[in-house]
């Protein structure tokens, strides 16, 4: 199932086709808040050949490790993506074998009516969302969301089976094949934020064959979307100088104001405000102009809804930045995003680091 | 397997072409005629022109939309075509046009939301696809106006003999009725593949015009609301229960001696079988009993739940059941086994 990432020679880097068959295997496997096992094996296996070493913590937390080329006392630099996405888990088995279930992280029960899913019970089963049938509905009815309630789903099994197969526990996702749309657009599930996962493996390629003296901790986080949990944890485990957290941001479409959002395909959004260290946000902002990146400034009035969240206010205090992919249709099963700001993205945190040196990492604390 | 094949096909009310392309490669070498006529309805002709002269239907087309303008930023904005719940729009895949451009129909983010927004249906006024452009232009490029659009969705084999997928309403009839024209019947059989049922029952009037056949047999796909939550009387059909044999519906109602042809050809060959259990929702059956001075129409469907979505599910057994049953019914036809004449009674 999981395609290699071909790399040769390694100086060539990444080409587009290598991020987008990535982004496939990543957004096609499963990793529901929780249960991200399955997802970290596919994007260890990306990895592994960018980095000195893979540890993963109690959380699932997965941290890849590249060494700088600092003598001693190397400056430390976490970056952190989440892996995990939102889903379904089940909690009851109705008289015919149809299944009630509750949403892991934020569903709009309106955006999963009428859509396939995968279940991961004792066997991989095939179902579909049902919901009440519109003869029965009046039009008063049909004027108001489905609430989660709704719903259900059906996997064609007697009931018999289905207990034994889908117990309560078993967790699902929409299915959704990735989806190539014009240009470098493409739609897919669980892009939030496995386009952040995809960025972090851009940019260890970048520093293949760039000179940084920092050492780089690339986290593939947990837990993200019920809390920001395991970036907190992660980041304790790390302790380092400056972290960074790359996510995706809402992109501009009708009903949502201009400036709340960013634009897709205008390079990657770069966040200032209090959540992010004043001379994180300025450096990124110089670098992206300094090597002609594409970037659009977001401003974010108090916390983030990110792991950056998480990642300031662990031990004594983390400098930290956001880096955020434009996606628009958030927390649906057609999440679309340009490829190009991925690329971007991750040329720009390579070039981040490899201009972190002791100076920078020393005036941090100094207001 | 050609089911999967016409499933996952487009073909939109008005645009069926991808589906007599697939239906005239199955069928080509079996038919003594094809024809198309104005409408685009596909018609396939053979026999030996002894004993009543039947045409079998089935409607090509599914429920769709169609591209009625551009934004400024490249989105395309749509009008459905057919009948669709807005709500099942949310969220999907879809094709656009001739060459499939592929796209999507998003929805605000949940977070961008106010708890109003969230009860409320998304309509389509506030739905548009995606293509993944960044300026009409550029989308114009790719589209245009009138263009349909189909949701897209795979079939696949699921739980116990069942598949999920899309547009089985009525592609499932079309397979059926293929798969029987191929076999060899003592009848003059005409099986017309007919266009624009979901917009008001368009192509089989005219197709069962210029047939003019003695008796038709129409199958279709229905409603199976056997889900949780709703009761027995509500269920329509009962997934796995077998072919459904219509008595009545908003377009038609079924001469006693068509209820009495296939109940006890399903009871004498052991089919197992079930009524469509409610009135409302009209068919082509109800179009062709009304063409000419009246043809003798029967009309069976194969349940399927959560009917006119993208993801949607039939069983396998009841598609087998169904095709048994509209062979066994064409035997007994053949055999002269019903009653075709009118009567006329003198008064002094």
């Amino acid at each position: 199932m999981w395609n290699k990432v071909q790399v040769s020679p390694k100086n060539w880097g990444l080409s587009d086709l290598d991020i987008k068959r990535f982004l496939k295997d990543i957004c096609e496997a499963p990793g529901v808040s929780g249960y991200e096992h399955h997802v970290a094996k596919v994007i260890k296996a990306a990895f592994c050949q960018f980095c000195d070493e893979v540890r993963q913590d109690r959380l699932g937390n997965v941290v890849f490790y590249k060494k700088g080329t600092g003598e001693s006392n190397r400056p430390r630099i976490l970056l952190a993506a989440h892996m995990d996405e939102i889903g379904l888990m089940v909690t009851k088995v109705e008289e015919g074998g149809f299944l009630r279930f509750t949403a892991v992280g934020g569903i709009d029960p309106r955006t999963i009516v009428g859509q396939e899913v995968i279940l991961y019970g004792k066997e991989t089963l095939a179902g579909v969302i049902g919901a009440k049938p519109p003869h029965l509905t009046d039009d008063e009815e049909r004027g108001k969301g489905h609430k989660i309630e709704d719903l259900h789903i059906d996997v064609g099994l007697p009931e018999d089976q289905v207990r034994k197969l889908a117990a309560p526990g078993t967790l699902a996702v929409i299915r959704r094949e990735l989806i190539e749309l014009a240009g470098n657009s493409i739609a897919a599930k669980a892009l939030d934020d496995r386009a952040g996962i995809a960025v972090l493996l851009t940019c260890l390629d970048e520093l293949e064959r760039l000179q940084h003296s920092a050492d780089v901790y690339a986290v593939a986080t947990v837990q993200e979307e019920v809390g920001v949990r395991g970036a907190a944890v992660a980041t304790y485990g790390v302790v380092p100088d400056i972290g960074i957290a790359v996510d995706v941001t809402h992109g501009e479409m009708p009903g949502v104001p201009e400036h709340d959002v960013s634009y897709i395909g205008k390079g990657p959004a770069l966040t200032l405000g209090p959540n992010i260290h004043p001379k994180v946000g300025k450096e990124l902002v110089r670098l992206a102009k300094e090597y002609r990146i594409p970037y659009q400034i977001e401003v974010t009035p108090g916390v983030t809804g990110t792991d950056a969240r998480a990642i300031q206010v662990t031990r004594g205090g983390i400098a930290t930045g956001l880096v955020s992919i434009p996606l628009r249709y958030m927390h649906t099963s057609v999440e679309l995003l340009d490829l190009d700001d991925i690329k971007q993205a991750g040329r720009l945190l390579a070039h981040f680091i490899a201009a972190v040196d002791h100076e920078f990492v020393e005036g941090l604390p100094c207001y | 397997m050609l089911l999967k094949r016409l499933t996952e096909a487009y073909g939109v009310s008005g645009d069926e072409g991808d589906i007599r392309d697939i239906l005239k490669e199955e069928l080509s070498g079996h038919a003594d005629e094809v024809y198309t006529d104005a409408l685009g309805n596909l018609f396939f002709r053979k026999g030996k022109g002894r004993g009543p002269k039947v045409m079998l239907a089935a409607h090509m087309d599914e429920i769709g939309l169609i591209v009625v303008g551009f934004e400024k930023s490249g989105l395309l904005r749509v009008h459905k075509v057919g009948g669709i719940d807005d709500r099942v729009l949310v969220s999907k895949p879809v094709v656009v046009g001739k060459n499939k451009v592929p796209g999507v129909i998003g929805a605000k983010a949940v977070h961008l939301q106010k708890p109003s927004e969230r009860k409320k249906a998304i309509k389509i006024e506030n739905l548009y696809i995606d293509l993944g452009v960044r300026s009409q232009d550029e989308a114009e490029k790719l589209v245009s106006l009138g263009d349909y659009v189909s949701l897209s969705a795979k079939t696949r084999e699921a739980g116990d003999n069942c598949l999920i997928g899309k547009a089985f309403d009525d592609r499932v009839g079309c397979a059926i009725l293929a798969e029987l024209f191929k076999e060899d019947f003592d009848l003059d059989i005409t099986a017309v593949f007919t266009v624009q049922e979901e917009v008001g029952l368009r192509g089989s009037g005219v197709a069962a015009y210029s047939i003019h056949p003695d008796v038709a047999i129409v199958v279709e796909s229905t409603s199976a609301s056997d889900v949780v939550g709703t009761k027995d009387a509500s269920h329509v059909t009962t997934l796995g229960g077998g072919p459904a044999i219509t008595l009545m519906d908003a377009s038609y109602i079924a001469p006693q001696v068509i209820i009495d042809l296939f109940v006890q050809t399903a009871e004498k060959l052991g089919i197992p079988h079930q009524f469509r259990r409610l009135t409302t929702s009209g068919t082509d059956a109800g179009k062709i009993a009304q063409t000419h001075a009246g043809i003798l129409t029967g009309l069976v469907s194969v349940p399927c739940r959560y009917i006119h979505s993208p993801a949607s599910i039939i069983n396998i057994n009841d598609v087998q059941n169904t095709s048994r049953l509209v062979k066994g019914v064409l035997n007994v036809i053949a055999e002269g086994g019903l009653t075709l004449e009118t009567t006329t009674e003198k008064i002094k």
